[in-house]
């Protein structure tokens, strides 16, 4: 246990370097933030409580979603590609062997980093966003804590998906498509483009189903206040169990893999 | 002077497009690899317009402008843009040349510096964004009633090269600040990416300062809103007199002129790592 603690202070250290890479994300997000505020208030302004979501709830949305964008990697970026270069190269052999869980090494590394972009590219963008528009933040402390919960399901669910997208490579050599569908299925199901609750039909009970709503959509309704009392319980459930169902998903690939795929040596 | 400064045009467009047509043949070698990422391309842009057309399952207008006006202003941008990526999308990586010393490769070689770095991985695949710009003008062009004169007729090509032209300028513009910031890549792509997110949208939506920024700050409004809507015969909703629509050209080249300077003044005050 201590040892992946140190291995997750060793993921918030590695990112925490790069401050000038932080700033410029931070400008990023603020700017996709006024961009996409603008765009949401004319839609809201046209039909005021789409998708059960007021104005300024509509444009917490937009803030929160982009405090999560790097937090729960929606486009994806982090551990993935180190992880697919050292399937490819071989490097992976090395790291079977050593005497740490291959998946919880990769997750403590990626909670690390992800407990650092919501401090550094979460906390930012969204004080720029609350002066600028009226923004619902919940008042009760309850919620804030029900939020960061619900946050860290949610960054272990986006991982667990990138492992298996990571394994890929194991059979792929060249992860670059599955990398691209991944990132694809992330931005568009999570509920980054556009809140899920306006996806309609199928398309949105699909779409709210699967899990990359645990991404954003699931932890947004919970900072709404949207889920409350057993609603919330429901809510860390769903996120729990696509985590798990995930995590266990990616031991079974991992497995698989490592026995019946030859190594690449150098 | 002008003779020196032509043949050094002509040498780095001659070098791009060998150094393009080699990685050209490097992704050809690969195919199934080349369709894939290409369809991957084209659906990653497509879903911002899907998330548009969501939008437009609620409400019949946005900021007073239907779908297909929208889709015009979103086709004109996302092909200007995505004709810039193809010939300019690799000047992000300028920034990680400098930071692992890369770059002095590139000094020493009898080529123009702006080439090679544009024509470094060179990438096809981004065929897939200009497809799907154009297949969204191309519907706004047959659902809209427009008052065809000739002046609007030539505005449409017009309008999409003089725009690829403005972004390139911005990529470039971007790249230059990347010798003094190394690591700030991603306030690249905010004028990049995000110029093409905001122009996707009519100005009625954005607040007035920020369509003013556009306009005479960074002209993105000259890439696709202001011809556009001259197109559309609509106003720009900032008071500005109709002959201001056919600005583009000169706005394209003030901007390549700019550029041109900034990536000279920071090439000069590039300091190899010496990793």
């Amino acid at each position: 246990m201590r040892l992946y603690a140190v291995v997750a202070a060793g993921g918030f250290r590695r990112y925490a370097t790069y401050r000038i890479a932080t700033a410029a994300g931070v400008f990023t997000n603020t700017v996709f933030g006024f961009i996409l505020a603008y765009t949401y208030m004319a839609l809201w302004d046209e039909r005021p409580q789409l998708g059960g979501y007021d104005m300024s709830q509509a444009l917490t949305y937009v803030w929160l979603g982009q405090a999560l964008l790097a937090t729960c990697a929606m486009m994806g970026g982090g551990f993935e590609d180190e992880l697919m270069e050292r399937i490819r190269t071989g490097d992976v052999a090395i790291d079977l062997y050593r005497p740490v869980d291959l998946q919880m090494w990769w997750l403590a590394g990626d909670l690390g980093r992800a407990a650092y972009q919501l401090m550094a590219r979460g906390i930012a963008p969204m004080v720029l966003g609350a002066l600028a528009f009226p923004l619902a933040l919940p008042t009760s402390p309850g919620i804030w804590l029900a939020y960061l919960v619900s946050v860290t399901l949610g960054v272990v669910v986006s991982f667990a998906v990138r492992y298996l997208v990571a394994l890929s490579a194991f059979w792929l050599m060249d992860g670059a498509g599955a990398s691209q569908i991944a990132f694809l299925a992330g931005l568009f199901f999570s509920g980054m483009l556009l809140p899920l609750t306006l996806f309609p039909g199928l398309l949105g009970e699909v779409a709210r189903a699967l899990p990359w709503s645990a991404l954003l959509q699931v932890p947004a309704d919970v900072f709404l206040g949207k889920h409350t009392g057993w609603g919330l319980v429901e809510a860390f459930a769903f996120q729990g169990g696509w985590a798990l169902a995930l995590l266990l998903a990616g031991r079974l690939v991992q497995s698989v893999a490592t026995r019946r795929v030859v190594v690449q040596g150098g | 002077m002008a003779f020196a400064e032509r043949s050094r045009l002509v040498e780095g467009v001659r070098a791009y497009g060998l150094i393009a047509s080699m990685w050209l043949r490097s992704t050809m070698a690969y195919r199934a690899s080349f369709v894939m990422t290409t369809l991957g391309n084209f659906a990653a842009t497509g879903f911002d317009f899907v998330a548009i057309m969501l939008m437009f399952a609620h409400v019949d207008e946005l900021g007073g402008y239907t779908l297909p006006e929208i889709a015009l202003l979103y086709g004109a941008s996302g092909t200007a843009f995505g004709l810039s990526d193809l010939v300019l999308g690799s000047m992000d990586r300028l920034g990680r040349r400098v930071r692992d010393g890369t770059l002095d490769t590139l000094l020493v070689r009898p080529v123009p510096v702006l080439a090679q770095v544009a024509a470094d991985r060179f990438a096809l695949r981004r065929l897939g964004r200009i497809t799907q710009g154009l297949l969204v003008f191309g519907y706004a062009l047959a659902t809209l009633d427009i008052d065809w004169t000739p002046l609007r007729v030539a505005m449409v090509p017009l309008m999409l090269l003089t725009g690829a032209a403005i972004f390139g300028a911005v990529f470039v513009c971007g790249a230059a600040f990347q010798f003094f910031a190394q690591d700030a890549a991603e306030v690249q792509s905010s004028f990049t990416y995000g110029g093409n997110t905001l122009l996707q949208y009519p100005p009625t939506i954005f607040a007035k300062d920020l369509v003013r920024g556009v306009t005479f700050v960074v002209p993105l409004a000259f890439v696709n809103w202001l011809p556009a809507l001259y197109v559309l015969g609509r106003d720009y909703p900032l008071a500005l007199p109709e002959w201001v629509a056919f600005l583009p050209p000169v706005v394209a080249a003030v901007c390549w002129v700019i550029a041109g300077t900034a990536w000279r003044a920071g090439l000069r005050s590039y300091r190899s790592t010496g990793s």
